[in-house]
């Protein structure tokens, strides 16, 4: 068996670095009171990758600013090492779905802003930044402006500036959901690569199942409004990976018992969104 | 292409502007050489440019011009400070901004150079009249655009800035202003376009100064050729501080 499904504890409880605990998050709405988030509740380990998953309407984004601390007024509670946060927490680093490079910074710039708001020394900076430049593949492009690169290398430049603060956490939202299918294996080759590299927790919030089976260690599957947990689905494929494995029968099992828990909610979000209209 | 072609090439705009402008130059003399058009009240292009030498000499053309010059590089660097300034308190401060907005907006219509004799009574007749009428009118398009340059920065752009636990100046001055930068600038090239108007417009009015007291002298003279010589030279003037805006936008870009 190489997947398994199971209730939100497990072996990763003993030690979260990240822990969310019954998070609801509701918002007034012209026809009342809309609850995004409901009760939502998950541990992430250390150099865990998880993914939260669900049809658009979910509270998916809805999550990513509260664990991002966008978000301030919520119910329950979000710890980092055991640590509550209120706020945004130098340990969780965030990377949007919109494109969000500063147009008027070149690419080093870009990515020593986060070194510049520390004061680590000029030296230092330009140091760490080709570091991570490089690690995101785009050495030799750290004089160019972000008018001068393609979505793909866009995104890839917000990447290497939130890993270059360092956080203990990687958060992102959806980031490559404005990319082509092909350009999105190959940066998800790229996320896996650099996970590797330096074991780097990271929440994914995404709607795409390849993404989140390429890359998870596990992935939450989120009910349509209320947005809940409706399963947690631990991937077993080994690691480490490559986009190869989209070709292996084990992915397309992931990607089925995903998807046979997903299309209800999707079909219900679509159903709900139709009769709105 | 090679380096010599692509320069022609990219040419070609200024050399069918000017094309344009010399053609249009020719038409108008020829409809006054042909008495189409009364050479009293239009003098004809050829006699314009042929005045130029007489007014160098005899006007002192250049220094008006660095006059006049010199009274809009006052008025830009002051409407650059005061406009900038209070565009931003305008965006911080959402009530100020809900009840100035549209009276600064209605201010940029205002006949205000007819208000000239007030200045008059407080600073003379001097050069401080010239650049503070100068500057009042510049100013409305500065602090709106300011206004909206700031409030029009990307949300996910001030998210980031959250994210890395900006402070509120760090804020303004790391992701809002360089943000606003280019809308600043359209308002900055719009105030002084005001300005410049307004400068020359009281040199006229108060026979003082640069290109504007010498057009009112020639007007005055009936020297319609030298009169529209020197406004050629108020257009030139103009054309500088258009261009210097640019390079001042994209030096401050990159600071």
């Amino acid at each position: 068996m190489t997947l398994a499904s199971q209730p939100v504890s497990n072996i990763w409880a003993d030690m979260p670095i990240l822990s969310a605990k019954g998070i609801s998050k509701k918002f007034e709405t012209a026809e009342g009171p809309l609850i995004a988030v409901n009760n939502v509740s998950f541990d992430v380990a250390p150099g865990q990758f998880l993914s939260v998953i669900g049809p658009s309407g979910c509270g998916k984004s809805t999550l990513f600013n509260i664990i991002g601390g966008l978000t301030e007024a919520y119910d329950g509670t979000v710890t980092v090492a055991g640590e509550t946060v209120r706020g945004p927490h130098p340990s969780i680093g965030m990377i949007f779905q919109e494109e969000s490079t500063f147009p008027w910074r070149t690419v080093l710039d870009n990515v020593c802003f986060p070194l510049e708001i520390s004061n680590t020394p000029k030296a230092q900076r330009v140091e760490k930044a080709r570091h991570f430049i490089s690690l995101v593949g785009l050495s030799g492009f750290e004089k160019r402006y972000p008018a001068e690169l393609s979505g793909g290398m866009r995104q890839r430049v917000a990447m290497a500036r939130t890993l270059a603060s360092e956080p203990k956490i990687l958060l992102m939202d959806e980031p490559f959901a404005a990319l082509d299918e092909q350009t999105r294996l190959l940066l998800g080759d790229k996320v896996l690569q650099i996970q590797q590299q330096l074991q780097q927790t990271t929440l994914l919030i995404t709607h795409n199942i390849a993404e989140a089976v390429q890359l998870s260690d596990r992935i939450l599957v989120m009910s349509y409004r209320p947005g809940k947990v409706k399963r947690v689905v631990d991937i077993k494929l080994p690691r480490p990976r490559t986009s190869e494995i989209v070709t292996s029968a084990e992915f397309g099992m992931c990607v089925a018992q995903v998807w046979n828990d997903l299309r209800e909610e999707a079909t219900r979000g679509m159903q709900e969104a139709e009769r709105l209209r | 292409m090679n380096a010599a072609a692509a320069m022609m090439l990219r040419s070609v705009p200024a050399a069918v502007g000017l094309a344009l402008f010399l053609g249009l130059a020719g038409v108008a003399e020829i409809l006054l050489r042909f008495g189409v058009l009364n050479r009293f009240v239009v003098p004809p292009p050829s006699d314009i440019a042929a005045s130029f030498g007489r007014l160098f000499a005899e006007e002192h053309l250049l220094t008006r011009f660095l006059a006049t010059s010199q009274e809009c590089l006052y008025a830009m660097v002051l409407l650059a400070i005061i406009g900038v300034a209070a565009g931003t308190a305008l965006q911080q401060m959402p009530l100020l901004r809900r009840a100035c907005e549209t009276w600064i907006a209605s201010l940029a219509s205002a006949p205000i150079v007819l208000m000239y004799p007030l200045f008059l009574v407080i600073f003379g007749r001097s050069n401080a009249t010239i650049i503070v009428m100068g500057v009042i009118a510049g100013l409305p398009p500065v602090i709106l655009k300011t206004v909206e340059g700031l409030s029009g920065t990307r949300k996910v752009l001030l998210d980031v800035g959250r994210s890395f636990s900006l402070t509120r100046r760090q804020m303004f001055l790391k992701i809002m202003l360089p943000a606003a930068l280019p809308t600043i600038f359209v308002g900055l090239r719009l105030g002084l376009i005001f300005s410049l108007i307004n400068i020359v417009g009281v040199e006229f009015l108060i026979n003082f100064g640069g290109l504007g007291q010498l057009i009112n002298d020639l007007a005055e003279r009936y020297d319609l050729p030298g009169m529209y010589a020197t406004i050629v030279f108020v257009i030139l003037v103009s054309v500088l501080f258009f261009l210097a805006t640019e390079r001042l936008e994209r030096w401050v870009g990159r600071a």
